[in-house]
């Protein structure tokens, strides 16, 4: 009886720790009236979920979707034949390359981006929509490249051996063989890099303002303008995709693939 | 299918960093037989059988087949077929996809790839040939992907079978039958094939020719009866079959234990510290002739017979019998015809 209440009672606790923001932003979502000394809104409405339809909302989620999947496709380009390389061939430096990636992701971030931003603007690409792909892609690509060099390292040689052996070109191996069995790896990878450039903002808002506006940058704006029904609509929003595709994602990451995460 | 080509290795070296795996290895396979390379992992026989495939390069030596020199070119190239360990059957293909790889490589015709694919899996006798090739590789025993392994393998009509420890993944039973399987496979098609294991029973069974290998050097090749008979050195006598070894010195007309000072006659030509291997088949407990005193210790029933296990001194002598037989001082008889004597050196395994 007791085990049981102590139970119940560390759910309680977890479930405020997690529910209790969630809560908050939901009670703020529908809040159309909510003034000071109120414990609870005066009035409930749909008012700022119908703002959600106006362009004013859906420009920035449009181009935010845009660049997470010009981002994705890039990583994915850019990581498969350089996780693939980093995973088969023994060349030297090969720890070296891998670090270099964790390298922008070593230090805060604000500076790093502020630096680039800098960079940016003698090349004409601060403001615009390439400038935020590549800063997304700096980030992006530590993901991409770390998730495919573990997931071609974790196929056996031998699956590959067995296509040369009957006369399979190395391409047509890759293609044949190695691709399709790390595919879950290449769809683990793609959800990892969508949401994180799709909820990415320090960079966002240093390189692309104040031409480019994205789902966070306008969560942001909204909330410094006090409009915090907005910035709490926005926040749920954005919280759904990453919820249902991290649901997806369990189903592809095999715990084989952690086992060589991170291996240089 | 090309003619049937013999393997020719001729000094072939390889090195990964201060280690050799092989170090002067000078072999020939005939063509057309069953050459089984024996000798304990570590040995070099895989890596043997990694430069005829081409999957690294040599340092040194040469790889012909037949008249071709196949040492400069890639695995894609040189015609071979490799049944591996692991047999590396691609998991995202069906059976069918899996054996029809090679063929598609080749371009033939869409109709008879479906006939050959057939035939080779009736070849392999894999069962329901139709409900078997629709499934994923997963789906079967390990029987049946071993049987598929080598479908896929044969169905190139390649020039050289390369077999890896084909049956190292399955249990003793299945290995016995499919031991004979492939024997009898391998006679029917006629292709060159080289057969690395690591289990001395499975080599003499299987193989036309025996290669003993150790440390990167072929120690002895030759029909398995010759090989297991007459082993050339101490290595392929104490490797060979269930002994025990003997440090002895070699005096004109007898032995002498080192330890135990105990006596057997000897007419062999050996002087001076030498290693006595006696298998323990060709020792008994009990009889007449020559003989040494020791303890039994224990006996254990294997079922077609007795292994007792009698101390001479510091070694444990292996001597197989008909019957149990309580512990205590025994005497145990040796034939001289089957008294193994090497020099001893200070030469080790690998």
């Amino acid at each position: 009886m007791t085990r049981l209440i102590a139970r119940a009672a560390a759910l309680a606790v977890a479930a405020f720790v997690v529910l209790g923001p969630l809560a908050s932003l939901a009670v703020w979502s529908l809040a159309e009236r909510w003034t000071a000394p109120s414990p609870w809104p005066q009035r409930f409405g749909l008012k700022y979920w119908n703002r959600m339809l106006t362009a004013d909302f859906l420009e920035p989620l449009r181009l935010g979707v845009v660049i997470a999947l010009v981002v994705t496709a890039a990583a994915l380009v850019l990581a498969i034949p350089l996780g693939y390389a980093l995973a088969r061939l023994p060349f030297p430096g090969r720890a070296l390359v891998l670090l270099a990636f964790l390298m922008p992701q070593a230090f805060p971030q604000l500076p790093v981006f502020a630096s680039a931003t800098r960079e940016f603007y003698r090349w004409g690409l601060a403001g615009t929509v390439t400038g935020v792909v590549l800063v997304h892609l700096v980030g992006a690509l530590v993901f991409a490249v770390w998730t495919m060099a573990a997931v071609f390292r974790a196929l056996a040689p031998e699956l590959e051996e067995a296509a040369w052996n009957l006369g399979a070109s190395t391409t047509r191996t890759f293609v044949s063989i190695a691709l399709p069995l790390a595919t879950p790896g290449v769809v683990a990878s793609a959800v990892l890099v969508f949401l994180y450039s799709l909820d990415e903002f320090t960079g966002t808002l240093l390189v692309g303002a104040p031409f480019v506006t994205t789902l966070p940058v306008y969560m942001y704006t909204a909330s410094q303008g006090y409009e915090l029904q907005i910035a709490s609509v926005t926040a749920l929003v954005l919280m759904l995709p990453g919820a249902v595709l991290l649901l997806a994602l369990e189903r592809f990451l095999k715990s084989e693939y952690l086992v060589f995460f991170g291996q240089l | 299918m090309r003619g049937v080509a013999p393997i020719h290795v001729a000094a072939a070296v390889k090195r990964y960093g201060a280690v050799a795996a092989l170090r002067g290895v000078s072999l020939d396979f005939p063509a057309g037989r069953l050459t089984a390379v024996l000798g304990p992992s570590g040995c070099g026989k895989t890596t043997l059988l990694r430069a005829i495939a081409g999957f690294l390069r040599l340092d040194e030596g040469r790889v012909r087949f037949g008249d071709d020199d196949v040492t400069a070119l890639p695995p894609q190239q040189r015609g071979t077929a490799m049944v591996f360990q692991s047999y590396a059957l691609w998991p995202h293909m069906t059976v069918f996809d899996n054996v029809a790889y090679g063929l598609r490589l080749k371009r033939v015709p869409k109709p008879e790839i479906a006939k050959r694919v057939g035939a080779a899996l009736a070849l392999v006798e894999i069962g329901d040939i139709d409900a078997v090739a629709r499934r994923k590789p997963a789906a079967l025993s390990g029987g049946q992907q071993q049987r598929v392994a080598l479908a896929r393998a044969l169905v190139v009509e390649p020039r050289v079978l390369l077999l890896d420890e084909p049956l190292s993944n399955l249990d003793a039973k299945v290995r016995q039958r499919l031991r004979v399987e492939i024997r009898r496979l391998q006679r029917r098609v006629g292709i060159t094939t080289v057969y690395v294991t690591h289990d001395q029973e499975e080599a003499l069974a299987i193989a036309d020719r025996v290669v003993l290998m150790s440390a990167g050097r072929v120690v002895q090749a030759g029909t398995p009866q010759e090989v297991y008979l007459a082993p050339a050195t101490e290595f392929a006598a104490d490797f060979l079959g269930v002994g025990t070894r003997l440090e002895a010195r070699a005096e004109p007309g007898v032995l002498v234990l080192d330890e135990t000072r105990q006596r057997l006659p000897y007419a062999g030509a050996e002087r001076g510290p030498v290693v006595v291997v006696l298998r323990a088949s060709d020792v008994a407990l009990g009889g007449a002739g020559a003989t040494l005193g020791g303890d039994l210790e224990e006996s254990l029933f294997l079922g077609d017979r007795w292994r007792h296990y009698v101390r001479i001194g510091g070694a444990m002598l292996i001597v197989d019998g008909d019957a149990p037989r309580a512990a205590g001082p025994v005497r145990v008889s040796v034939s001289a015809a089957r008294l193994r004597v090497y020099p001893r050196q200070g030469g080790s395994s690998c």
